[in-house]
């Protein structure tokens, strides 16, 4: 069992979709939010997924299908 | 006494000891080092800090190590130039450039927070630093971890340039180079940090490496005398190195260095990344992230870790932020060059052209004591400029021919 934490952006047209409770549903994990900004137009989470490893880059795939964008929850760590 | 009291979530304030975490377990958001100021107050002083080492480590009372025994001794303490020509050229009666195209060992400002997490990470019991990097901050470590005898991963994308490789590959780290692209490297590293118990510098280390850019706020306010300038103008790639500067002047306050705090900061980005400025244009509070594409590499982070600090502080700072093509960043760097005679790399040039731009909108006016930030050497990225400096004068091996091409003495027809 892993615990991974992300930082997932949400395509404009979807802020108001249910993507995370999707997620957890389409997938053998469980999906734990912590903090969230969404807003008209723009919409974020920071989410930490567990389960097993394959199955959550599973899970980070079908949130990349739905239009999401997926970083670690650091962001970008290559300077 | 302990000057670090705690690290401190900057989203939900709690608090957790002083080790090697980054992350808040309640909320995820990021760790910073909270210090105790009062007790600092009573130990530090001007006539001290004069008195100590000729390099950043005379600020020890104000950063995130325990001991002395540091790796880096000799980073910072850059010159502060009063750039008279690029201030008459601009316009501006008191110019300065915070000059860290020379600092030690590796020529970037980045020596600074990688001396300071190099030295932590060495209190923390770290055997073994790594970190992810395109360019500056590798050289840095690689360099460092060499001296310090510290075992060293560098992880760099596939396509990187030969010349930057060869930057780290000098001092003998392990150099990963990662199949993929950006995003590739950047959801590897992040996997890496943390599965492997290292000292990762910009990761799990980041709460004390990024302290490291402070000091680039506390020398500016010595070297001119123990004030504050009016205005700064600071490149930004994560946004981290501004967001310290400010932490800095207002410690300097806390721990009653100086009185005030009166500073703008002036936020400077390529327009081909310049998700930071962009926003902050726009008036938002948020950023959106980019795709780079612009010669200043080592600006070219398309979703900032510190953006959203970044832009609070610039804000509370009633500053400003701007952007500027690839070509007024070559113009920048040649102009820095040739008014005083200072070779910067593109975020530099990114600091030059911005500077230029607020200068001309009237946001940095005539009187105001200001200060650019120029954080990296020009011999790191000379294929920037390659195609904007001419070429030598050929001449045949007379000395006809040479007066002539000149129009210098005899046969040439000018002066003699
Ligand atoms: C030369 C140079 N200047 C400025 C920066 C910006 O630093 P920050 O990521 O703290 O905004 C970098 C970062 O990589 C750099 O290499
Ligand atoms: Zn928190």
């Amino acid at each position: 069992m892993s615990h991974l934490r992300f930082h997932v952006r949400f395509p404009e047209d979807k802020v108001k979709e249910p993507i995370i409770y999707q997620i957890g549903r389409e997938y053998n994990i469980v999906t734990n939010v912590r903090r969230a900004d969404v807003r008209e137009t723009t919409g974020w989470v920071d989410v930490e997924l567990s389960g097993e490893i394959a199955e959550i880059e599973r899970a980070l795939d079908g949130l990349r299908k739905k239009g999401c964008v997926v970083d670690p929850i650091e962001l970008n760590v290559v300077e | 006494m302990t000057k670090m009291k705690a690290l401190v979530c900057r989203e939900c304030a709690k608090e957790y000891p002083t080790k090697a975490i980054h992350v808040c377990e309640m909320c995820f958001g990021p760790l910073e080092v909270k210090y105790n100021y009062e007790e600092i107050k009573k130990a530090i002083s001007r006539k001290k800090i004069q008195e100590g080492p000729h390099s950043m480590w005379r600020y020890i009372d104000l950063l995130p190590v325990e001991g002395t025994n540091f790796v880096g001794p000799h980073a910072g303490l850059t010159p502060l130039v009063r750039a008279k020509n690029l201030g008459a050229y601009l316009g501006l009666d008191e110019l300065y450039i915070k000059n860290d195209t020379v600092n030690h060992p590796t020529l970037s400002f980045k020596d600074r927070v990688v001396a300071v997490a190099l030295t932590r990470a060495r209190e923390l019991g770290f055997e073994t630093v790594a970190c992810a990097s395109t360019g500056n901050l590798a050289n840095s470590v690689s360099a460092h971890a060499a001296a310090a005898n510290l075992h060293c991963y560098v992880f760099i994308p596939g396509d990187l340039e030969a010349a930057k490789v060869l930057g780290n590959l000098i001092y003998k780290p392990h150099v990963v180079e990662v199949e993929g692209n950006y995003d590739d490297v950047n959801r590897l590293c992040s996997e890496i940090a943390g599965e492997h118990g290292w000292g990762f510098v910009n990761i799990n280390i980041r709460p004390y490496y990024a302290e490291g850019s402070k000091t680039l706020a506390y020398e500016t306010v010595e070297q001119l005398g123990w004030k504050t300038p009016d205005q700064v103008v600071i490149p930004m790639a994560s946004g981290s190195l501004l967001t310290k500067i400010w932490k800095g002047l207002h410690e300097m306050k806390y721990v009653g260095l100086i009185d005030e705090v009166h500073t703008k900061l002036n936020g400077a980005q390529a327009e081909g990344c310049s998700p930071i400025s962009t926003a902050f244009k726009a008036g938002r509070d948020f950023f959106k992230p980019v795709k780079p594409k612009t010669i200043a590499k080592s600006l070219a982070i398309g979703n900032p870790a510190d953006g959203y600090y970044a832009l609070k502080a610039t804000a509370e700072s009633k500053g400003a932020m701007e952007m500027v093509t690839d070509e007024e960043v070559v113009d920048g760097i040649k102009l820095l060059a040739q008014t005083e005679g200072i070779f910067a790399e593109t975020a530099g040039g990114v600091t030059i052209g911005v500077l230029k731009k607020l200068v001309k909108q009237g946001v940095i006016k005539k009187n105001e004591v200001t200060v650019a930030y120029i954080t990296g050497n020009g011999l790191k990225t000379q294929e920037a400029v390659i195609d904007a400096v001419g070429r030598p004068t050929r001449i045949q091996p007379s000395l006809v021919a040479f007066e002539k091409t000149f129009k210098l003495g005899k046969n040439g027809g000018g002066d003699a």
